[in-house]
């Protein structure tokens, strides 16, 4: 792997909000390449449980190599006070994906944090444009969707709103270099290209398999392979959350009216049974438990 | 102890990934352990052995095999077991 200087990642105090799946391998990253990281959550419990997956998933990466060599991996804070992101220099908004919590976490954020701090939203789906009437300063803001997980995956899709400014675009490209992940830019659209592409294939992929037209391995060993995707659909869906998965087909569902984003029966009854993936041990998989399924 | 282990590890990958390897088969070359698997293995190692797997021991060639994988449980046993105030 290149290194990126030491000095770089110095320069950088990131604040993550939201220390689910993607909060923790966000934390991941920038810890494993030496940013020092504070991590908000609502509870303690919570927060706990983030820790430990963090210590995990840092030797996750190690393990594979995806970390820099010889790196002083940088230092954690966790908090359950929002208030303690005002000296962060990037503010990565990692909540569920429902319009009303982003709304309300992202209005918070850009009341707290200095003009010119970095606000990034790793949105699945909702647009920035329309978290850009949220926050106090829609020029600060840029969605960055980091894929799952984060620390193995360089490329990343970076959304820039009609609000973004050219400062937060070269702002981003250099905490993304500090992280040496790979961008590309597209225009703001509920789902972008990544998520408007996915989210209706997992969903169609989970109607075969409630259609009895095959199994979750068959249809996922016949996408990996003939067609080359590497995890295969729902499998991907486990390690996204199924949970989260309804959560942004709806937002999809509700912006394009696509009928391909109507989250299917049987998501819906996973979600209604906990079976929400590899994080509760459960989804179209079984794993030996939520602990070692976490990712 | 060594057997045991090795058993034991063996048992667990043909439970999770369907494959049985042989005790020096290589997992990641084969395609027993995924990079996704990977986590889960190194929490089941921890959980079950009661032992801390941290800097130069995460390392490819410690989880390459089942063999290896024993023999690094088993050195990360003893370390312990001899540790300070033990």
């Amino acid at each position: 792997m290149t290194d990126i200087p030491t000095e770089q990642a110095t320069v950088h105090r990131l604040a993550v909000v939201g220390a689910g799946v993607m909060g923790t391998n966000i934390a991941v990253l920038a810890l494993g390449h030496g940013l020092d990281v504070t991590l908000v959550d609502v509870d303690d419990e919570t927060l706990t449980a983030a820790r430990r997956t963090i210590r995990h998933k840092l030797k996750h990466a190690q393990l594979l190599d995806a970390l820099p060599a010889g790196r002083p991996h940088g230092a954690l804070t966790t908090t359950t006070s929002l208030s303690d992101v005002a000296g962060a220099t990037t503010v990565i908004e990692a909540v569920v994906e429902i319009a009303e919590v982003k709304r309300k976490v992202l209005a918070e954020v850009s009341a707290t944090v200095a003009p010119g701090t970095l606000l990034i939203s790793n949105t699945s789906c909702v647009p920035v444009d329309e978290m850009a009437a949220w926050v106090v300063r829609g020029e600060d803001l840029v969605g960055v969707h980091f894929m799952n997980p984060s620390y193995l995956i360089r490329m990343v899709e970076v959304i820039r709103g009609s609000a973004t400014g050219d400062a937060t675009m070269t702002a981003v490209g250099r905490l993304l270099g500090a992280l040496n992940r790979e961008a590309l830019v597209v225009n703001d659209a509920p789902g972008f290209v990544i998520n408007r592409l996915l989210h209706p294939l997992i969903n169609r992929a989970a109607m075969l398999v409630q259609d009895g037209v095959a199994s979750a391995e068959t249809v996922d060993g016949l996408l990996e392979g003939c067609l080359g995707h590497t995890t295969g659909p729902l499998r991907t869906a486990d390690l996204i959350g199924i949970d989260n998965l309804v959560d942004s087909l709806r937002v999809l569902h509700e912006r394009t009216g696509d009928p391909e984003c109507e989250p299917c029966d049987l998501m819906l009854q996973k979600v209604r049974d906990g079976h929400h993936g590899s994080k509760t041990g459960r989804g179209f998989y079984d794993y030996q438990s939520a602990t070692e399924g976490r990712i | 102890m060594t057997e045991t282990v090795e058993k034991e590890l063996t048992a667990y990958l043909a439970e999770r990934t369907g494959c049985e390897p042989a005790a020096d088969q290589d997992l990641f070359a084969s395609g027993v352990i995924s990079s996704m698997f990977a986590l889960q293995l190194v929490v089941h190692l921890e959980d079950e052995y009661d032992v801390e797997i941290i800097g130069p021991d995460l390392a490819r060639e410690n989880f390459s095999s089942v063999r290896a994988m024993s023999a690094m449980v088993q050195r990360l046993r003893a370390d312990g077991a001899g540790g300070p105030g033990v």
